[in-house]
């Protein structure tokens, strides 16, 4: 049996959540319904865990779908890289599972309960199987699977406030044109290779000199998937969908949504095309770097000026994705391992500010303003000394895991292009203070309710409190990120052909 | 459409010979043209059009809704099954070479129960889209 399971890693962190949702879905008992979920992302956990040990032992796994003989059948590939976004997507979605427990009832009829943890399911499948699969039509399907059931997601919170029909529908459109650009690209670089498995398609395109389909076909995957991943100008799907996402859903979105479509971004660029090649470093230092750079001042700034907690949250999330393309923008090994290392502190950070501000919307019933957040703090200490840690990590203060990842970033970008762009980051990293700072005053130093009394429910914030650890353990023990960031950055830079 | 007897009588006759090509298209899919997904939504076309004639009413008295979300589900289930199957006999996720007793025996039972497992979720799908638009007139008008 271990070894059927041993064997069959590669799928089984895949078919794990997408078979269970078929299941969960036949449930009616919505506590019922919770378990099973939470027992499958808890599952799925322990098998990207498993496979990051065989990852390490064997530094790249292939697996056959159906045995058919890769690059003719469809291939799953795990490798040093592409185990990190699982580990991540695996580890936040158990966690806000865990979360959910008593925020989604408050926000979902008890008669959909059912079909929402099935597609949260189906979400989560959708993300690791993006991640995992090795074949850039199946890529395409797990896109829209992902996508597809994000946007039901978000469609649901049209239970307590209908601009969520509206952000469901931006989302909608929006990321089926980024869908439908990555399939007209895939289909040019068919075209032209007659191959679909991504490592054959990389191997063929270093054949090919001075093609304007291959030229095209890159154009449009890259368009396509930073859509998906709202590089800064195609992000205008997100703050909206985030913000009137039932509260849970928010979470798992924000933290695991886009880091996936950051990893094929980094994957096309780097494994797919070849990063000596002239169109990969013009597009990285004339397209994606500037955009980044725009990213991380526009989000901040949009932050800074904006009322609603949850959309100031989803901006802030823009500016730290442009961190993340930044990194890979440079592209050197040390900043590609720094991009990986902020996709992992990231998540943990965007997860536990959005679950603080879910849980303090959870008990005050209410949707989360600057104004409301009046006397909060001192309601509730749990909550708030989470929120305020977590800003902490967000701001890059040491000793947190935000700190790490802007510490690799600035080192990277420093070595790599001289003191200017390290000085831009550290710019809209004191610009985000700004928005924290605004946050925190108003919690603690604003006089709230009279009546504001809350009794914090351990249900509610032992996930957050996990989270929370989670920032500080990585703040002050980040050996194993960097490290595995840095081997990833090896194995996605290191074979020039 | 409840006082038009030659749309009702030409349903009740058509109903039987759709869903009998349907099974024909499924089970030809293994020869030639034809799979669960044509199928399915050949299957499906018998439900709507009898829910069209009759009334929504009395398509979800032929075909209830739980019945519906049941088969959707239990099709993906039979799919993925398949695939665990021959994960249990050792082989890879959806090889089907194991599943029977010779390599050809194996890839005919493999591609029957896939297809069938298409079939039954597309038809359903198809359904219970058409449940969903049909009934979203209705709801509107009683609005909370």
């Amino acid at each position: 049996m271990t070894d059927i399971i041993i064997k069959n890693l590669p799928i089984l962190v895949v078919l794990c959540p997408l078979m269970m949702s078929l299941f969960v879905v036949l449930i009616p008992n919505t506590f019922i319904s919770w378990v099973v979920t939470l027992f499958t992302t808890l599952i799925t956990f322990i098998f990207s865990l498993l496979l990051y040990q065989e990852v390490y032992q064997y530094s790249s796994i292939s697996y056959a779908l159906g045995n058919w003989i890769p690059p003719l059948g469809i291939e799953y590939v795990i490798d040093k890289v592409s185990i990190i976004p699982i580990i991540i997507i695996t580890l936040i979605s158990f966690l806000t599972t865990f979360f959910a427990s008593k925020i989604m009832p408050a926000e979902i009829n008890n008669s959909s309960i059912s079909k929402v943890y099935s597609l949260w399911l189906l979400a989560i499948a959708g993300l690791i199987g993006l991640v995992t699969t090795g074949d850039a039509f199946n890529l395409f399907v797990f896109l829209e699977i992902s996508s597809l059931a994000s946007v039901a997601l978000v469609a649901m919170g049209a239970q307590k406030d209908k601009q969520a029909l509206v952000a469901a529908y931006n989302y909608l459109i929006l990321g089926a044109v980024g869908a439908t650009f990555y399939v007209i690209g895939v289909g040019l670089l068919y075209g032209i290779t007659g191959t679909l498995n991504l490592a054959d398609l990389s191997s063929r395109i270093t054949e090919i000199n001075d093609n304007k389909a291959l030229v095209a076909g890159f154009g449009f995957m890259i368009v396509g998937i930073m859509v998906k991943a709202a590089v800064f100008p195609l992000h205008i799907w997100l703050p909206r969908a985030y913000a009137y996402a039932p509260s849970a859903v928010s979470v798992l979105l924000a933290a695991t949504a886009t880091k996936a479509s950051l990893y094929i971004l980094a994957r096309i660029l780097f494994s797919v095309f070849d990063i000596s090649d002239t169109l990969i470093t013009l597009t990285l230092t004339y397209v994606i770097l500037p955009l980044s750079i725009i990213a991380m001042f526009a989000g901040t700034i949009m932050a800074i000026y904006e009322k609603d907690i949850k959309r100031l949250l989803a901006h802030s999330s823009i500016a730290q994705i442009g961190y993340i393309t930044l990194a890979f923008a440079i592209g050197t090994k040390a900043s590609v391992a720094a991009g990986f290392i902020h996709m992992f502190n990231h998540a943990l950070i965007k997860g536990a500010l959005f679950m603080a501000i879910t849980s303090m919307s959870f008990y005050l019933n209410k949707r989360i303003t600057i104004n409301t957040l009046s006397g909060l703090g001192r309601a509730m200490p749990i909550t708030f000394s989470c929120f305020v840690i977590c800003s902490l990590s967000l701001a890059g203060v040491p000793l947190t895991a935000g700190f790490i990842s802007k510490l690799y970033i600035i080192k990277a970008s420093i070595s790599a292009e001289g003191v200017w762009i390290a000085l831009l980051i550290l710019a809209s990293s004191a610009l985000s203070v700004i928005y924290l700072w605004k946050m925190i005053e108003a919690m603690w130093f604003h006089e709230g309710p009279k009546d504001l009394v809350i009794k914090e429910n351990p249900t509610v914030y032992i996930a957050l409190l996990m989270i929370t650890f989670l920032n500080i353990y990585f703040g002050l023990d980040a050996s194993i990120v960097v490290n595995s960031s840095f081997e990833a950055a090896d194995q996605l830079l290191g074979v020039q052909k | 459409m409840d006082n038009n007897p030659i749309l009702r009588i030409a349903t009740k006759i058509l109903f039987a010979p759709i869903i009998l090509f349907g099974l024909y298209v499924q089970f030809h899919g293994d020869f030639g043209p034809g799979g669960g997904f044509q199928a399915g939504v050949i299957v499906a076309s018998a439900f709507i059009l009898y829910a069209i004639v009759f009334g929504l009413e009395k398509g979800k008295e032929l075909f209830p809704l739980s019945i519906n979300l049941f088969l959707l589900a239990l099709g993906g289930i039979l799919y993925g099954g398949v695939g665990i199957a021959s994960m249990m006999l050792g082989d890879e996720f959806l090889s089907y070479n194991v599943l029977g007793s010779s390599q050809q025996a194996g890839q005919h039972i493999g591609i029957l129960l896939v297809e069938f497992g298409v079939g039954l979720t597309v038809s359903n799908v198809m359904i219970a889209l058409f449940y969903a638009f049909a009934s979203f007139e209705s709801s509107n008008g009683e609005k909370k």
